[in-house]
């Protein structure tokens, strides 16, 4: 199992060797290659773990010097938040790094005696997880070699450090793979750290003041979670000196399950927490996708996962399950006042990661297989959308979705991929819906009937927003001024194996019930169930058949048919064609038709502040439940 | 049961127009009695449809006729998928799905009235989503299974659970039969702001698929409603005809007596209806069953 150190420590050396590297052809091929070496490592080691019959074994690394590395690199970190938040006048943040870093330093050399356990975990969702951060993320880092060369060919007013980039993402995925593998506290609050202190550098890549003021806004809320984590480690500590995971969930202790509780609820970006994620889309798209997908936001809901056998039929469940609920509906419908495309991809993936979180407060065996599923599902689809939109971003100069009218007839590849990634958001039979599907009758069998009203309502506006962006892109386009596709082959390989891979799970959503989410979540909880029974899989199965086959079936069915053209119906005033008309004053005009935003009523500046102040009260009022009833 | 079950879907496939489009034409009629007229023959429906596709055939845009043909594949299936007795909640997310096609196909040609109508669709969708799938719910908890051939074998009829699901479900049908106050995206009736709406670059052949795919839909949801009150004695059959055939003058008499409200009425009363007939309704159903 020496695999597994190496795994976490590569990723760490190349970041190294990115930062150092600063011709940018060798950066690459160094990039490519140790990519190759991380896949292939986690192919081994996923080889390795099946074939010793998929069981959990713990790590005991017993190595005063890793302590020490960590110890250090604690140190370091806290220097390097403060260093930046004096230099930026944010001071109150330092605050929250400073109190954290001090109190587990505290802990673990000056607090109680914390009995010796093995410090990391290799099980079924560990793998799961590698397995997403190493691909999906591996992907994503292919796509942004090729995207951040036209980034800075065509944003030539921000500095080029690539170097700086790729070796942020590099630390991330090592973080990455640390923080799923941990199974002590002190050393997943370690890992949590770095994925918080990452992403804030990503965030502010650029350094326009925008970007600044949303990576400090994304610092503290993650230190903010970080903070809770470490209380969480300080007071189960103290209560039965014991650091490890699994053996605070087994003891069941209600004050640092709801202290990790509510940092993976800052970490998944839920109410009240939404908008560090928010302002994220001010980084280049790779960040984007790897914060959405593969990394980041997963670590959260990952926790909740290892939570969640704890979780189930407590208060703490209750508090996450409803903030998941919460926020599953109300992001949804402030994505519908949102015309940006990554800013429509941001809110949904709020709201996604809230079905996530409800479904893992549940702790259900149906729920935590509807949460599973998700899991996977969202991963890939959500690196693939961030991409795809990135790749028309580079091409059409605008993410706007009311610019992307008729985007099948300009970048057809791109949008074919995009139609693929919207039918899987919400369309019958594919992926979510099948979550979906299965989260309804865990919630009934929990009897919880709010949860399945914000599904209801959550599921109808997640349609109308996704749906009407889809009824944009197809069609004819507004103006005819052809558009040169510059997505490069890089880009275009990571788009098309999500692609892919998203088919694939559409389509083998039976096996993978059973290889996969079955095995991880008796793993995970004891107890695997799943009812779908043969008479479900067949409708499935008959629903793919037609939505997969029908539209072509009609399409070339009636694409002989002999049919006579006209021009669009304008109350007569079309001026030749389907794309102008003779305005009041006698001169042509070009047509605009828009879609629908309700920025009124739905706009950000409306429904924000409401949300976050609703949710802040909810979870500040069951905290102090949870907390004065258990001390 | 096999056997059965096929029977159950060819009639299905064959009679549901039939059944539809003499509904329309009951529609019609009485509707004009009602205005004081004396109005068509019950069989003009099919009259309509029959010269709609002897038209010739025009389009705006070419691939329009696929995605309008697509929706009424997807119709049958999903009423096929019911009338197998399948999952019911499936049949709903299959329904979403149809209506989906019938927007991409209104807006495909970007022009201005199918546009505001697609618009319009989408947020009745959006409004009556949410009732659609608390019917689904509802159903579940009365019965303890999704499965429609299973609901309506049970001893007791499911509106002794659900009178007020049943009550949001009558009110949502409104909108999806596109009747007033709710016809906002596109109406039956020659009145319409917005002209046609959704249907509005739909001619000829084109438009006759879509009456057949209303017809289909009508039965697909009158039998929703029926589901309602059948049970497996079969004088329940005759009582569940009976609430079908007053459901449907219900919203014929709504149609005449109401004028069009705007969307904000629309969205704002369908969900206060849901969450207050459907959302309690279920909730102590759920809380009597725990």
């Amino acid at each position: 199992m020496n695999l597994i150190p190496f795994l976490i420590c590569f990723p760490f050396v190349v970041a190294i060797f990115m930062y150092l590297i600063r011709n940018n052809k060798i950066r690459n091929g160094v990039a490519y290659a140790s990519l190759v070496v991380i896949m292939a490592t986690v192919v081994w080691l996923l080889v390795d773990f099946i074939s010793h019959g998929a069981q959990g074994t713990p790590i005991l690394i017993e190595n005063e010097l890793t302590e020490l590395v960590i110890l250090i690199a604690e140190v370091g970190l806290m220097f390097l938040v403060v260093y930046q938040c004096f230099v930026h006048r944010k001071y109150l943040i330092s605050l929250l790094s400073i109190v954290q870093t001090l109190l587990i330093i505290w802990v673990e050399h000056f607090g109680p005696e914390i009995s010796e356990t093995p410090q990391m975990l290799l099980d079924r969702l560990s793998v799961l997880m590698i397995v997403i951060v190493a691909f999906i993320g591996g992907m994503i880092t292919i796509y942004a070699v090729g995207y951040m060369h036209g980034y800075h060919h065509y944003h030539t007013e921000f500095p080029d450090r690539r170097y700086y980039f790729f070796a942020l993402i590099f630390v991330f995925l090592g973080a990455m793979f640390g923080l799923v593998l941990s199974k002590s506290m002190l050393w997943m609050d370690f890992f949590w750290e770095v994925t918080s202190i990452c992403s804030f550098l990503l965030i502010g890549y650029t350094k326009t003041d925008e970007a600044i003021e949303n990576s400090f806004r994304a610092l503290w809320m993650n230190l903010l979670g970080g903070l809770m984590l470490a209380i969480g480690i300080t007071v189960s500590a103290f209560q039965i000196g014991v650091v490890d995971l699994q053996t605070i969930v087994e003891y069941g202790l209600t004050i640092p399950i709801v202290c990790f509780a509510f940092a993976a609820l800052t970490k998944s970006a839920q109410l009240p927490f939404s908008r560090w994620l928010l302002g994220a889309m001010v980084a280049p798209t790779p960040s984007s996708a790897l914060l959405h997908s593969a990394t980041m936001v997963k670590a959260g809901v990952y926790l909740l996962f290892r939570l969640s056998p704890a979780l189930a039929g407590t208060m703490t469940g209750t508090m996450v399950s409803f903030i998941g609920g919460l926020t599953f509906f109300l992001a949804s419908l402030l994505a519908i006042s949102k015309s940006d495309a990554k800013a429509v991809l941001a809110y949904s993936t709020i709201s996604n990661l809230g079905l996530i979180v409800a479904c893992a407060g549940v702790g259900m065996p149906e729920t935590i297989w509807a949460a599973i599923y998700l899991l996977i599902f969202h991963a890939v689809s959500k690196a693939m959308m961030f991409q795809d939109v990135g790749a028309v971003e580079n091409s059409l100069h605008s993410r706007n979705i009311e610019n992307m009218q008729g985007l099948i007839y300009r970048l057809p590849r791109l949008t074919f991929i995009m139609l693929i990634g919207i039918a899987g958001m919400y369309l019958a039979p594919f992926g979510m819906l099948i979550a979906k599907w299965a989260a309804f009758k865990a919630f009934v069998d929990a009897s919880n009937p709010l949860l399945i009203i914000f599904i209801a309502f959550g599921s109808a506006t997640t349609m109308f927003y996704w749906t009407k962006w889809m009824a944009k892109i197809i069609g004819p386009p507004r103006v005819d001024t052809p558009l040169r596709d510059v997505t490069k082959k890089n880009e275009y390989a990571s788009l098309y194996i999500h692609a892919v891979i998203m088919v694939v799970i559409c389509l083998l959503c039976v096996p993978m019930s059973k290889f996969v989410v079955l095995p991880i979540e008796e793993s995970l909880i004891g107890s695997a169930t799943m009812t779908l029974d043969s008479a479900d899989i067949m409708v499935m199965v008959i629903l793919l058949i037609a939505i997969v086959v029908l539209p072509f079936v009609c399409y070339f069915g009636t694409k002989k048919h002999k049919r006579k053209h006209v021009i669009s119906y304008m109350n007569g005033v079309n001026a030749g064609d389907n794309k102008n008309f003779i305005d009041s004053f006698g001169e042509e005009k070009q047509l605009y038709t828009a879609n629908w935003y309700m920025v009124d009523y739905l706009g950000e500046n409306k429904l924000l502040t409401p949300c976050i102040i609703l949710s802040a009260g909810v979870l500040i009022i069951m905290m102090c439940l949870i907390i004065g009833g258990a001390v | 049961m096999a056997t059965k079950q096929f029977i159950f879907v060819l009639l299905y496939i064959v009679c549901a127009p039939f059944i539809g489009g003499f509904l329309d034409g009951v529609d019609r009629k009485v509707s004009a009695r009602m205005q004081g007229r004396k109005g068509p023959s019950v069989f003009q429906p099919f009259y309509d449809v029959i010269k709609l596709f002897q038209k010739e055939p025009l389009v705006v845009k070419r691939s329009q006729t696929f995605l309008v043909m697509t929706y009424l594949l997807f119709m049958v299936i999903t009423g096929g998928l019911f009338f197998a007795g399948m999952d019911l909640l499936l049949c709903f997310f299959s329904l979403t799905t149809c209506a989906m096609f019938l927007v991409l196909a209104a807006s495909f040609t970007h022009s201005p009235y199918a546009s505001v109508g697609c618009q319009r669709e989408l947020v009745q969708m959006m409004a009556y989503e949410p009732m659609v799938l608390l019917t689904a719910v509802g159903f579940y908890v009365a019965t303890g299974t999704f499965y429609v051939k299973d609901i309506i074998g049970m001893d007791m009829s499911a509106i002794v659970y659900l009178p007020g699901v049943f009550i949001g479900f009558l009110f949502i049908l409104t909108i999806k039969m596109r009747k007033s106050p709710f016809d906002l995206s596109t109406a039956h009736h020659a009145h319409q702001e917005i002209v046609r709406g959704v249907t509005q670059e739909m001619v000829g052949s084109n438009l006759a698929l879509i009456h057949l795919a209303e017809w289909y839909e009508t039965v697909f949801l009158l039998g929703v409603v029926a589901m309602f009150f059948v049970n497996s004695n079969p004088v329940s059959y005759v009582a569940a005809l009976i609430v079908v055939l007053l459901a449907y003058f219900l919203e014929i008499l709504i149609d005449n007596v109401s004028a069009r409200v705007n969307w904000k009425v629309l969205l704002v009363s369908t969900w206060v209806v849901t969450l207050v007939a459907g959302g309690v309704n279920l909730t102590i159903l759920v809380l009597m069953h725990r």
